[in-house]
């Protein structure tokens, strides 16, 4: 179909990857499909679930809910650059590991975005604050119980010098510029959330 | 000697891959490479006879490569789909086909398959299709069904699949003659698996090898390959089965084959491209399957201790538009209901009914936490009834340890006795009562009560068959690396098969954990298995994995002992070494046997020289001794006689809200038996998940159709599945590990457990909070919402003043 394409560049986990997509092209599958980046997981296209999220200039985002286009000017992380520069896992992947925060993996990638972003903004949650932490992310296999294991086990983590993966502080926003809602509130819009 | 790894908590290899985000799902498959997608229109009615499909705008669209209707298909293809299990009872089965022939019958069924350039354009073209439908009105609900005013196929009278009746001594009788009678009438709504990674398929057909190769999200690669190979009239030696990793199961991929599971290997072959399709969350709503609907009428005579006389059960089973899955989910509803009670009578008749809805096959459970709820909410009303202690009804009806094995006099799922093998329910029980803090909880309960709060507590116990035949194989090979390279062929979806089965090997062979790499559900590793589903993967694989791995060892020993010129008996395996015991320095290394054990002509490397036909063997014989072959490699299959019985109890505390009706968990304790232990932390894990399931179907989860048999909630927006905030913060665990005499690990399944007494459990804490407030209030109809139960309390209001 001769579908209009635009010409776009996306900066993933610091590489630019120049693509050719049409308007409506999903940031998830141009990520997956287009860029090969498989690690970030689709679980429901309508941003409930989170297995998508990835961060977009630090902020964590659904990227089924984003078009390839608008993410142009973006500096994109998923779960492909969480890994420290050694090669060895990141802090939120070690805790993971280690909690046994994870069955089958598919909404991995989502959970470890966010507290990748969660832990920046909040180094020492206390017990509720983890819990709150991973609130707007979907998982069908463990019952959350390690999940919140691993926030907690990664803020230790870090605290005892883990390195923590690269990712940028989201920018002030400027005069008059709309700021994102918080996050809080896009899981009361679930109807389950906090 | 290395440390035995069996009851470990061996963290999991496959955890590195996953947090890297390399995991391999079946959409990743052939990810930026030339494929072309495919997508379905689906029938947006649940009742209709399609009259005519016009196709025509889409056909020269830029981009669509096929469009295919039922007139587009042949030969088998073109037949109804499998009946996957069928059973005498089943007198009226049905299955689809995979595009709809003539008529629909229910909202979601697959009616034209497209295949495009990408699932954008797919959609596109779905959209400039014309199907004319005259619509009929549909069957929605039991009584519905039951009353059988309309009828889902014209030729099921009263729309009945299936009656099927079982009875151990003359239950009738022993009711009308008990001292105590009751009668009960439950309801259970229907819910559904919901995997995060929904179905998908990808397929290629390759010329040059005249050779299928799919890759399917699902719970039995050979399953799915026997039903390629029939449908598309292949051999089977031509078609290869895949299963990547899964994104979840919970019982839905179980059923086989979609389809699209077939519609996709049929267009890659027929276009010579490789084909892909990912189902997107709505047509997993819509076109999969769903569980739990059924409607319980239950009478029970008992005697002053609540002792069962007498149990009569009449239950209806929502089975949807269609039977795949043939009578298991029902069969094991009737038969598990019994838990770890024996009645002295028991009879139970069910009928499995059709309706213009998604067709019902197993989830996580598969019909045990209806008969859990059944037979719980009775023993909760029997000792109302007597005003009994409700743990001490529950002790007198247990089946005692030194009862076992013992027979419940009934025919199980697998078609076997049911025959469970171990157990300790009494001690089970009195885990629980010290776990949750039973004794102490009623004066908890009145100290909450004089602030105005009602909290309150409920238990269920539970049996649970798993590892249900026929049988599973592996195969174990020791390379001339020294590595380890294991495959069974059942499919893994998060259990960590890849960690547990390599425990095992590490234990039998003697070599380290890190050496064993274990393959899942590929059929080009081993093609004989049957799949993951009842709780079945660590008993029957475990099983067959350990003696394949004592195969693999028995042939260690003797190449090494005629290298070493010892006795067999004198060896010992650790760290990858056999060596002489007390004698460390004469050893030789697995590799090196595994050199050994296939004599060569040509030397490849250095290791290779040393198994030569220069270099060893004795010139007197053959190469390879009569009664052996060449490598180093064990295989064998495990077939267990009958299945393994895990059990457990579960308590819950909550505390309803007298305002808003809401529900708050305060406290969550769990006692399970599933025999010995491989990795508690596993087990553990796949505990929390069931809680977590549990309560979503006992709390939130609910299959919404409206009357038209339209399904209102199929997004994950609607479908209430629990976050974070509505699970337990923090599930109390204790073990019980009563050994199974079945298998030569003494191991029982746990998959699905966790999730079998939630529907009990809560409706007796409920109703026990309630009845702090209003007393004589009764909890017959799960799942329960803050709606409902607000409703509830108006209407005890309005019946008891």
């Amino acid at each position: 179909m001769s579908e209009e394409q635009h010409d776009v560049v996306l900066t993933v986990n610091g590489t630019a990857h120049p693509v050719s997509v049409p308007a409506r092209r999903l940031l998830s599958d141009a990520l997956r499909h287009d860029l090969g980046l498989t690690g970030t997981h689709v679980g429901c296209e309508h941003g409930v679930c989170g297995a998508c999220t990835v961060l977009l200039d630090g902020r964590p985002v659904r990227s089924c809910l984003l078009l390839a286009v608008s993410a142009q000017d973006g500096e994109i992380i998923t779960v492909e650059g969480l890994a420290n520069a050694d090669g060895s896992l990141g802090p939120v992947q070690q805790a993971f590991l280690e909690c046994h925060g994870l069955q089958c993996g598919f909404c991995t990638p989502g959970f470890l975005t966010t507290i990748t972003a969660g832990l920046r903004d909040n180094p020492t949650p206390t017990h509720e604050e983890a819990r709150d932490m991973i609130a707007g992310n979907l998982c069908r296999c463990t019952g959350y119980q390690n999940i919140v294991r691993a926030v907690e086990r990664a803020a230790e983590l870090a605290r005892d010098g883990a390195p923590h993966a690269q990712v940028p502080h989201p920018p002030e926003p400027e005069a008059g510029q709309l700021e994102f809602e918080d996050r809080d509130d896009d899981n009361a819009s679930t109807g389950l959330g906090a | 000697m290395t440390t035995k790894l069996m009851g470990q908590k061996v963290q999991r290899v496959e955890d590195q891959r996953f947090l890297r985000g390399q995991g391999r799902y079946v959409d990743d498959v052939a990810s930026g490479q030339d494929v072309l997608h495919a997508a379905v229109l689906r029938s947006p009615h649940a009742h209709a006879r399609i009259l005519d499909i016009d196709v025509s705008k889409v056909l020269d669209v830029e981009g669509v490569h096929a469009v295919w209707t039922y007139d587009d298909l042949t030969g088998p293809m073109a037949e109804p789909l499998p009946l996957l299990i069928p059973h005498p009872a089943l007198t009226h089965g049905r299955t689809q086909y995979a595009l709809a022939k003539d008529e629909v019958n229910y909202a979601g069924e697959a009616v034209v398959f497209v295949v495009a350039d990408d699932r954008y354009v797919a959609e596109d073209a779905l959209d400039r299709i014309r199907v004319d439908y005259e619509v009929l009105p549909p069957v929605v609900g039991i009584p519905a069904a039951r009353a059988a005013d309309r009828l889902v196929h014209d030729d099921v009278p009263g729309n009945v699949g299936a009656r099927l009746e079982q009875q151990v001594g003359d239950a009738r009788a022993a009711i009308a003659q008990a001292p105590h009678r009751l009668t009960l009438d439950l309801t259970v709504e229907r819910s559904s698996c919901q995997p995060l990674e929904g179905r998908g398929t990808v397929a290629r057909w390759d010329p040059d090898l005249n050779r299928l190769q799919a890759w399917t999200s699902t719970q039995t690669s050979t399953g799915v390959r026997a039903a390629i190979a029939v449908k598309l009239q292949l051999d089977l030696g031509q078609v290869d089965v895949i299963t990547p990793d899964v994104g979840g199961g919970f019982g839905v991929k179980i059923n086989h084959p979609w389809p699209e599971e077939l519609l996709v290997p049929l267009a890659a072959k027929t276009l010579g491209r490789t084909v892909k399709f990912t189902e997107d969350r709505r047509e997993h709503f819509i076109s999969t399957a769903h569980e739990r609907g059924q409607v319980h009428h239950i009478e029970v005579g008992f005697d002053d201790d609540g002792r069962l006389l007498g149990l009569d059960v009449e239950f209806w089973h929502d089975h949807g538009a269609y039977t795949p899955y043939g009578l298991i989910v029902p069969i094991i509803t009737s038969t598990q209901l019994l838990g770890p009670y024996k009645p002295q009578s028991y009879r139970v008749v069910f009928e499995s009914l059709y309706t213009n809805t998604v067709m019902v096959t197993p989830y996580r459970g598969a019909g045990r936490p209806q008969g859990c709820y059944a037979m719980e909410r009775t023993m909760d009303a029997i000792a109302d009834y007597l005003d009994r202690d409700r743990t001490e009804v529950r002790a007198v009806n247990f089946i005692q340890p030194d009862e076992f094995p013992f027979d419940q006099g009934l025919v199980f799922q697998d078609g076997r006795e049911l025959e469970y093998d171990s157990g300790d329910y009494p001690a089970s029980l009195e885990k629980l009562k010290t776990l949750v803090g039973w004794d102490e909880f009623p004066a908890y309960q009145q100290e909450l009560a004089a602030q105005g709060r009602r909290v309150g507590i409920g238990l269920a116990c539970y049996v649970e068959g798993t590892g249900v035949g026929p049988y599973e194989g592996a195969h174990v090979h020791i390379e001339t690396s020294g590595k380890v390279k294991v495959a069974t062929g059942l499919t893994t979806q998060g259990q960590g098969h890849a960690t547990v089965f390599a425990q095992l090997v590490a234990d039998e062979l003697g070599v380290r954990f890190e050496d064993v790499e274990v393959v899942t559900g590929d059929t080009r590793r081993m093609p004989y298995a049957v799949g993951t589903f009842a709780s079945r993967a660590a008993v029957m694989s475990g099983s067959a994995i350990h003696l394949a791995a004592k195969r693999a060892r028995e042939k260690v020993l003797k190449i090494a002992a005629d290298a070493l010129e010892v006795d067999e008996l004198d060896l010992q395996i650790s760290d990858g070494v056999v060596s002489v015991k007390g004698a460390p320095d004469s050893s030789i290394d697995l590799g090196t046997v595994s050199v050994l054990s296939n004599p060569l002509r040509y030397a490849f490397d250095e290791a290779s020289k040393a198994a030569t036909q220069f270099s060893v063997g004795d010139p007197g014989k053959p190469p390879v001794a009569e009664d052996d072959e060449p490598g180093l490699e064990g295989r064998d299959f495990y077939s267990p006689e009958r299945a393994t019985f895990a059990s457990g109890m579960h308590a819950v505390v909550v505390e309803t809200d007298p305002e808003t009706a809401e529900v708050k968990i305060l406290k969550y304790a769990v006692v399970h038996d599933c025999g010995n232990l491989i990795n508690p932390m596993i087990v553990e894990g796949q505990i929390h998940g069931g809680v977590a399931q549990g309560v979503g179907g006992a709390l939130y989860e609910r299959m919404a159709y409206d009357e038209s048999g339209q399904l209102l909630n199929a997004s994950f927006m609607d479908f209430l599945m629990p976050y974070v905030t509505e699970v337990p913060d923090g599930i109390d665990i204790d073990h019980l590990e009563t050994p199974s005499p079945l298998n030569p690990l003494g191991i029982k399944g746990a998959g699905e457990a966790g999730v079998i007494p939630s529907a009990a459990v809560f409706a007796a804490a409920i109703e026990d909070a309630e009845r702090v407030a209003l007393p004589g209030l009764t909890i017959t109809a799960m799942p329960i919402s803050p709606s409902d139960l607000f409703g509830l309390r108006a209407t005890h209001r309005q019946e008891s003043s």
